[in-house]
C-alpha cells in the first residue's frame, strides 16, 4: 500500500525517462513552427501544415515500418528501393492494361514478400540485418531499371482520382487521400505496438533477445514479422508515392532510407531497440517536413542546408538519448 | 583417400577459398563470353586491357575498404566514407581551381594536404563520437554521412568544379612502370596497413578491442584510443580514394563522388570474410572482395546491361557469398550430407548479434 502510493507520488513529479526524447522532439517541432510563424506571415496558414502531411505522407508510412524494425534492434536499408519498386511495378502493370484493383493487390504483395524473405535470411541463416537488407536494396533498385530505364507515367482513372481528390473544409484547406491512408496506418501501428501480443514481443526482443527467448517468446517469428511489416509499409508508401507523382521512376526515392532512419531517431526511438513510440516517429517526420518548408519559405538557403540541418539534429538527438542513458544507468 | 579428403577440406575450409573461387569463376565466365577478356597489350609504354582496368578502377574501393576493415574489426562501422570522399575531392578541386597555375606541383600538394587534413578532422569527429561519447557507430557515422553530402555541396556551391591540372589528374590516370599509378597507391596503402597490423601487435590489439572492448581495457589496452585511430585511418583512406575518384574525371561533384561507396566497401569487407560483429579481420580477403565487386561491375558493363540493373547481379552475389559463409547455412548443409561440421565452421560461430 505505502509503496504503491510512493511510486504514484514519484511518477507525478518526474517525467518518465522513455518519453523525454519524444517530448524533446515535440518541443523542437513547436519551436520550429513558432520561428516559421514569426518570420513569415503566410506560415500560419493551416494549409502549410496540411502540405507538410501531403508532401510527407509516404515518408510517414515507411517510417512507421522502420520503427518496428528498429524497435527490435534491427535495421532495414531496403525501404527506399522497395518504395521505388512498388511505384514502378504499379506504373508498369497499369501501362500493360491490368485493372487497377489487381495492380493494387500485386503491388501490395511484392514488398511484404521481399520483407518476409529478408526476415527469413536474417533469422534462419544468422546473417546481419544490415547486409541482408543491403542486398534487398540492391535487388529492388535493380528490378526498377530492369522493368524500365525511364519513368512511366500513370494515366489510370483510379490513380488520378486518388491523386486529385481533395478533402477539405469550405475555406479551401484540404488534405489528400494519401494523408488519410497514412493516418490509418499510424493508428493501426500504434495500436499494434501498444496493445497486442506482437507489439509486446517487439519491445521485448529489442530490450534483450536472450531474455525474450528464455521467456519463451516467439523471437524468430516476431523478427520475421517486423521485416514483413516494414516491407508492407514500404509497399503502401510506394503506392502513396505513385498517387503523389502519378508515375513510376527508376531513380525515385534514392537515399530515402536515410531520411526514414533519421526521422525515426529524431522521433526518439533508440537504435539499439526496445524503446520508442509510433507517435515519436510521426513527430520526427513532421520535423523533417517543417525543416524543408522553412528552407523553401526562406528562399535564399540552398537545398544542401536541409542535409546539414538534418545531420545536426541527428547529432543533437543522439547526444540527448545518450545523456539520458548515462544519467539513469 | 583420407589424406586427399583432408587436403580437400583444408583447401575448401580456408577462409579465402570461397571469395577467390567466386573471383576465378567470374573471370572465367568473362573469358568464355568474350575470349579477348584476359588479353593485355602494351601501347605507348603503358599496359592496357580489361584486367588492368579492373585493377585501376578497384583502387579507390580497395582504399576505402582497407579503412573499413579496421573499423569493422573494432566492432564498428563507418557509413561516412562516401561523404568524406566527396568532401576531400571537393576541397582539393576547389583549391586547385582558384590558383592561377593549376599544373604546379606545389599547388596540388597543398590542395591534397588541406583536403587530407580536413578528412582527418572528420575522422576524429567520428572517433570522438564513438570512442569518447559512446554513440553506436552506425548512427555516429550516419550523422556525417547525411550532413557530409550537404557540406560537400556547400564547398562547391552546388556546382561541378572542373579543373585542368596534370599532376592532380595523374593520381587517377597516371602511369608508373607501365601500370596505372592508382594501383601502386592502393598497393602501398594495403602493404602499409598490413605491415602495421600484422608485423606489430597492433592488429591483435585491434582484434581484441573488437572482441570485447571492456575486457581489452581491463587487460591494459587503451580501447578508446584504438577505436579512435581506426576511424581516423578510415577517413584518411577515404580521402585518398576521393582524390582518385575526382582525378579520374578531373572534376568534383558533391552529389556523385563516392555515392554508395560505403555500401560497396562494407560488402567487400564482408565478402572477404571479416565478421561485422568485429574481432577478426582479413586484409587479403578485403582486397579480393573489392576485386570481386569491380569485376562484377566491369562484367555487367561489358555485357551491355545498364549500370543500375547491375545492382540485381550485385544482390545475387552478395546473398550467395554471405550464405556460403554463414555458419548456420553451412551447418545445415553439412548436416544434410551427414558429415560432421568442419572445425572451421565451429570456429566461425558468430558472436552475439550486435545491434546493427
Amino acid at each position: 500500500m505505502t509503496t504503491g502510493s510512493l511510486t504514484a507520488g514519484r511518477a507525478r513529479f518526474r517525467l518518465p525517462r522513455r518519453q523525454i526524447p519524444v517530448l524533446a522532439t515535440l518541443a523542437l517541432l513547436l519551436v520550429m513552427y513558432g520561428i516559421g510563424v514569426s518570420q513569415y506571415t503566410a506560415f500560419s496558414n493551416v494549409q502549410v501544415i496540411f502540405n507538410v502531411f501531403i508532401d510527407n505522407g509516404f515518408l510517414l508510412v515507411v517510417a512507421i515500418g522502420m520503427t518496428f524494425v528498429i524497435l527490435t534492434g534491427g535495421i532495414d536499408l531496403s525501404v527506399g528501393s522497395v518504395v521505388a519498386m512498388t511505384a514502378m511495378v504499379s506504373a508498369w502493370l497499369l501501362q500493360e492494361g491490368l485493372p487497377a484493383a489487381l495492380v493494387l493487390v500485386i503491388a501490395l504483395l511484392i514488398g511484404p514478400t521481399l520483407g518476409l524473405l529478408m526476415g527469413c535470411a536474417i533469422h534462419f541463416f544468422e546473417i546481419q540485418p544490415f547486409i541482408v537488407t543491403l542486398a534487398g536494396m540492391f535487388f529492388a533498385r535493380g528490378m526498377c531499371t530492369f522493368i524500365s530505364g525511364s519513368s512511366i507515367p500513370i494515366t489510370d482513372g483510379f490513380w488520378t482520382r486518388m491523386s486529385q481528390e481533395r478533402i477539405g473544409d469550405p475555406r479551401g484547406n484540404f488534405v489528400s487521400i494519401s494523408v488519410l491512408i497514412a493516418f490509418v496506418v499510424v493508428l493501426v501501428a500504434a495500436y499494434t505496438l501498444a496493445y497486442t501480443r506482437l507489439g509486446r514481443n517487439v519491445y521485448a526482443i529489442g530490450g534483450n533477445p536472450q531474455s525474450a527467448l528464455l521467456m519463451g517468446l516467439p523471437v524468430g517469428r516476431t523478427r520475421i514479422a517486423v521485416y514483413t511489416i516494414s516491407g508492407l509499409c514500404s509497399a503502401i508508401g510506394g503506392i502513396l508515392l505513385s498517387f503523389y507523382t502519378l508515375s513510376g521512376a527508376p531513380l525515385i526515392a534514392v537515399g530515402m532510407e536515410l531520411d526514414v532512419i533519421a526521422a525515426v531517431v529524431i522521433g526518439g526511438t533508440v537504435l539499439t531497440g526496445g524503446s520508442g513510440y509510433v507517435f515519436g516517429t510521426v513527430l520526427g517526420v513532421l520535423v523533417l517536413g517543417v525543416i524543408q518548408t522553412l528552407i523553401t519559405f526562406d528562399g535564399s538557403l540552398n537545398s544542401w542546408w536541409t542535409k546539414i540541418v538534418i545531420g545536426g539534429l541527428l547529432f543533437a538527438f543522439i547526444l540527448l538519448q545518450r545523456l539520458i542513458g548515462i544519467r539513469y544507468k | 583417400m583420407n589424406a586427399t579428403m583432408g587436403r580437400y577440406r583444408a583447401v575448401t575450409g580456408h577462409r579465402l577459398f570461397w571469395p577467390a573461387a567466386v573471383l576465378v569463376v567470374m573471370l572465367a565466365a568473362n573469358t568464355i563470353y568474350r575470349p579477348g577478356f584476359l588479353s593485355i597489350e602494351l601501347k605507348d609504354g603503358h599496359l592496357y586491357g580489361s584486367p588492368i582496368d579492373i585493377l585501376r578502377l578497384s583502387a579507390p574501393l580497395i582504399l576505402v575498404a582497407l579503412g573499413m576493415t579496421l573499423v569493422i574489426s573494432t566492432g564498428g562501422i563507418d557509413l561516412s566514407v562516401g561523404s568524406v570522399c566527396a568532401i576531400s575531392g571537393a576541397i582539393a578541386c576547389m583549391y586547385i581551381s582558384k590558383q592561377s597555375d593549376q599544373n604546379s606541383l606545389a599547388v596540388v600538394l597543398t590542395a591534397l594536404a588541406m583536403a587530407l587534413g580536413v578528412a582527418l578532422v572528420l575522422g576524429a569527429w567520428n572517433g570522438v563520437l564513438v570512442a569518447v561519447i559512446g554513440i553506436q557507430p552506425i548512427i555516429a557515422t550516419l550523422i556525417l554521412m547525411v550532413a557530409g553530402r550537404g557540406l560537400a555541396q556547400l564547398i562547391t556551391q552546388g556546382q561541378i568544379i572542373t579543373i585542368n591540372s596534370e599532376p592532380f589528374r595523374a593520381i587517377g590516370l597516371g602511369h608508373l612502370l607501365t601500370l596505372p599509378l592508382a594501383i601502386f597507391i592502393a598497393l602501398a596503402a594495403a602493404l602499409l596497413v598490413a605491415a602495421f597490423t600484422r608485423r606489430t601487435a597492433l592488429g591483435m590489439i585491434v582484434e581484441s578491442v573488437g572482441g570485447n572492448a571492456e575486457a581489452s581495457r581491463l587487460a591494459g589496452i587503451r580501447s578508446g584510443r584504438v577505436i579512435f585511430l581506426a576511424y581516423v585511418l578510415s577517413a584518411a583512406c577515404a580521402a585518398i580514394a576521393g582524390f582518385m575518384m575526382t582525378a579520374n574525371v578531373s572534376s568534383a561533384d558533391g552529389n556523385a563522388v563516392g555515392l554508395w561507396v560505403e555500401l560497396d566497401a562494407i560488402l567487400a569487407v564482408v565478402i572477404g570474410g571479416t565478421s561485422l560483429a568485429g574481432g577478426r579481420f582479413f586484409l587479403s580477403g578485403t582486397i579480393i572482395g573489392a576485386l570481386i565487386i569491380q569485376t562484377l561491375t566491369t562484367t555487367v558493363y561489358a555485357m551491355d546491361i545498364s549500370p543500375q540493373t547491375s545492382l540485381l547481379f550485385k544482390a545475387v552475389v552478395v546473398i550467395a557469398v554471405c550464405l556460403i559463409q554463414a555458419p548456420a547455412f553451412r551447418a545445415r548443409f553439412v548436416r544434410r550430407r551427414r558429415n560432421v561440421a568442419t572445425p572451421n565452421a565451429i570456429a566461425d560461430k558468430p558472436k552475439e548479434q550486435v545491434p546493427a
